[in-house]
């Protein structure tokens, strides 16, 4: 009978359970958005990361929910990290001060696959909140310089007032040999940008279409049709890369809520190529 | 668990009641609680077994879209009838588990891990098809980038006794997803109920300690007459399948047919009520479930979430899938189709639940053939 | 004329028009000017001309009351103001306003209506080249109206 004796297993780590984190600094960038400067609080250093992935943020007492990180990746001091606030857990950013303390799990997800630009030209279409998972690639894309051809910045969101980042865009446009153009839905009589849709900026490119990486991200409408109108000037669909979203309660692929067709989005994503999702895009309620 | 070895060292004998209740006795003697098939509230479960008498001899089970009615045998047979609601992964992936429990502190927030320690499962009466389901749900839990630690400190060292079935059910397929009705591997130790002149049972030897179980307990070598005797049982259920499905081609089929007009037929009759997805035994969703109490702590919780609710595709204020036929053809393509591509199997072990506990009566077999253009009876519950 | 044959050529829109074409087209055409918050036009105006931008940038605004002139569109190098020309009662629906120094070519809507009738051919071509400005307009403010960036509440 000795032989039933127990095999103990050798457990895996539990990848539910949060980490402590603090809250070194906040700002608000709009009304309803909010960047937090991340640092660790169990004496433990920081997880590095990948521009693209994301961590589940868990506020006491009232939930968790997946955020992007939106900060400079060869910083591994801290972790920065973008929320807007669109329901409960969300506006609870907004309620935090220096000092407070978070849960994180992370980082997760596949990255924007930057490498792919060396020697192309490389494109970045944001629209809205878009801006913030995109930034981390465009600080790498800055850092490595050297190793790209042209680099456009197309970001449009709905007003001016609405433009996240704007100081650092308008400092990028000066300093940077990357083009930056900004466009928004409507506008007062004082803007002296571009007013229309996103994708009416990108006929105009002057890229080499069908050597060009395009990094796209924002609301999913947005998204379909820039790299509708990305591929339309010539770039290749396995050269174009989108930012997914759906719901997610674990991020690591065993609670099947992020699922988008036969991937998950947590893992297998958020970042997809295009020409694997084009498809399912445009079919309803997948 | 795989020791294919084990099989080929260990010849198949014949044990009586009386051994099997040995076999029950033994395992718990040395600490494994032993869960198998019982009669509670006109259904066939899956509870604690202390003796031979929790086991419903002589009942059968009655299956059918929608239908589910236990019956009294002819025979006093332990394991005559097929599966019933409950599943192995509500031992293996328990529908509720506690995770872990935060409280302030004076600079900050502590979190401490609070799940129960794993019980030593041992499953008696694991039907070929679940065996295959467990295997599944292996693939996601364990295979994958993350592994479940808690689904792996329940699944590893579990003992399993599987049955060979030897009838059929109404809602039954097994045979056309290649899952059964002979368990082929993946158990310590594999019966067959053989009743004839004598009430015994055929063991066949999947692991070294189903060896050692096994020879702690009075048994022989089987004859020809025994092997034979259990050979037909199979046989018997092999023929007598309730349901068929052409599996080959059902990923791709389902694939093309992602906006086929059955699938608003489909929604007509569906409820989203989720009992396909509690039934199914490979259905593994969860959610988490964040409370607070009166201390002023907060705990966290995982329990089974269902993709039929709204709440599971929400996003920005809206469900991405909101209309019944979204969600209806969500679970299907993904346990039929998306399956393959994530985890290389299909999803569905044709085990029937998800037929005979549908209110409706909707059978997926049905809803396949009627999408690769078939004839398909309008026998609607 | 010929310089200004040479610049209507030049133009975007005209790109691949026959000379002949082109000839007629710049019989209705001149060089014009706005400097930063000149009006091109503004609503309820007779379309009395058609404005291919040739360097600088245009606002399209409508006034509402209490909330000022709200932008809708900016065109820039290469486009046109101006396409309700082509329909009755050719009357501009909105204003149009230089954001910078703007230098355009302004082809006298009637002449070039009139040209059109005449010359059914010319007509074709024309229209050809106006109307898929026009659906990418209203496509492009299809997307604008769903508001996309908007907050989910």
């Amino acid at each position: 009978m000795d032989r039933l004796a127990e095999i103990a297993p050798v457990m895996a780590p539990d990848a539910m359970l949060p980490r402590v984190v603090r809250v070194a600094k906040r700002t608000r960038d709009l009304p309803d958005t909010w960047t937090l400067e991340l640092v660790a609080a169990d004496g433990a250093p920081l997880p590095r990361y990948e521009p693209g992935q994301f961590t589940m943020l868990y506020v006491f007492g009232i939930g968790e929910i997946p955020v992007s990180i939106s900060g400079d990746a060869a910083d591994g001091s801290r972790i920065v990290q973008t929320i807007r606030a669109v329901g409960k857990v969300s506006e609870a950013f907004g309620r935090l001060t220096v000092g407070d303390t978070l849960g994180l799990r992370g980082p997760f997800g596949t990255a924007w696959p930057v490498a792919e630009g060396y020697e192309h030209d490389v494109v970045v279409v944001a629209g809205g909140l878009g801006l913030a998972p995109l930034r981390p690639a465009l600080y790498r894309l800055q850092a490595e310089r050297k190793r790209f051809g042209k680099l456009v910045l197309l970001y449009g969101t709905r007003r001016p007032e609405d433009i996240l980042f704007r100081r650092q865009l308008a400092n990028w446009r000066k300093q940077l040999d990357m083009e930056i153009e900004v466009t928004v839905d409507h506008a007062g009589h004082d803007w002296r940008g571009h007013v229309g849709v996103v994708t009416k900026l990108i006929p105009r490119l002057g890229v080499d279409a069908a050597n060009t990486v395009a990094l796209v991200c924002g609301p999913e409408v947005m998204m379909r049709f820039s790299a509708s109108a990305l591929h339309d000037i010539g770039m290749p669909e396995d050269a174009i890369h989108l930012s997914l979203e759906r719901n997610m309660k674990c991020a690591v692929g065993l609670c099947g809520h992020c699922q988008f067709a036969g991937s998950f989005i947590c893992k297998d994503g958020a970042v997809m190529r295009y020409d694997t999702v084009r498809r399912l895009l445009a079919l309803k309620e997948i | 668990m795989k020791a294919t070895n084990a099989m080929q060292e260990h010849p198949q004998a014949v044990i009586t009641q009386e051994g099997l209740a040995g076999l029950i006795g033994g395992l718990r003697a040395e600490g494994f609680r032993v869960i198998g098939p019982t009669l509670r509230d006109e259904a066939i479960v899956y509870d604690d077994i202390e003796s031979l008498g929790d086991l419903p001899s002589g009942w059968t089970d009655e299956q059918d879209g929608g239908h589910y009615r236990v019956k009294r045998r002819q025979d006093a047979a332990l394991f005559g009838y097929n599966v019933g609601p409950h599943a192995w992964k509500r031992f293996l992936h328990p529908p509720l588990l506690r995770m872990w429990r935060a409280e302030k502190t004076a600079d900050g927030m502590t979190v401490t891990q609070t799940a129960e320690p794993a019980e030593r499962y041992a499953f008696l009466a694991v039907r070929s098809c679940e065996l295959h389901a467990i295997a599944i749900q292996d693939r996601v839990f364990l295979q994958g980038p993350y592994v479940d630690p808690h689904y792996q400190a329940r699944r590893e060292g579990a003992f399993i006794i599987a049955v060979n079935c030897g009838q059929a059910g109404g809602t039954c397929f097994c045979t056309s997803m290649n899952t059964g009705p002979k368990a082929a591997e993946g158990y310590d130790l594999a019966l067959t109920e053989l009743i004839a002149d004598e009430h015994e049972f055929l063991v066949e030897v999947g692991s070294e300690r189903g060896a050692a179980l096994l020879a702690s307990v009075p048994n022989r070598p089987a004859d020809l007459q025994h092997s034979a005797l259990a050979a037909n049982a199979i046989a018997r259920a092999e023929g007598n399948m309730g349901r068929q499905m052409r599996s080959d081609d059902v990923r791709d089929l389902l694939l093309a047919n992602l906006e086929h007009p059955r699938w608003d037929d489909v929604a007509e009759r569906c409820l989203t009520c989720g009992n396909c997805t509690m039934v199914c035994p490979t259905c593994f969703c969860t959610a988490v479930e964040d409370t607070n109490d009166l201390s002023g702590a907060a705990e966290r919780k995982r329990r089974w979430d269902s993709c039929f609710t709204m709440d599971f595709s929400y996003i920005h204020g809206g469900s991405v899938r909101s209309s019944g036929k979204s969600r209806y053809r969500q679970w299907m393509t993904h346990k039929l189709a998306n399956w393959v591509d994530q985890f290389g199997t299909s999803g569905c072990v044709g085990c029937g639940r998800c037929i005979t506990w549908c209110p409706v009566g909707i059978d997926i077999t049905e809803e396949v053939r009627a999408i690769r253009g078939e004839e398909v009876s309008d026998g609607r519950a | 004329m010929e310089g200004l044959e040479r610049i209507v050529a030049e133009h975007r829109l005209f790109e691949g028009l026959g000379d002949e074409f082109i000839k007629l087209a710049a019989g209705c055409a001149k060089n014009v000017r706005f400097n930063a918050d000149q009006y091109l036009f503004h609503a309820e105006d007779p379309a009395d001309w058609i404005y291919l931008v040739r360097h600088g940038r245009v606002a399209l605004e409508l006034a509402t009351p209490g909330r000022g002139a709200v932008q809708f569109e900016t065109l820039g190098e290469g486009e046109i103001a101006g396409l309700t020309w082509l329909l009755p009662p050719y009357r501009w629906g909105y204003d149009a306003r230089a954001i910078e120094l703007v230098r355009a070519i302004a082809l006298d809507a009637q002449c070039l209506r009139d040209k059109c009738e005449v010359d059914h051919d010319l007509g074709y071509a024309l229209l050809k080249r106006f109307l898929p400005v026009l659906v990418q307009r209203l496509q492009a403010t299809r997307l604008q109206m769903l508001d996309v960036y908007g907050s989910p509440r």
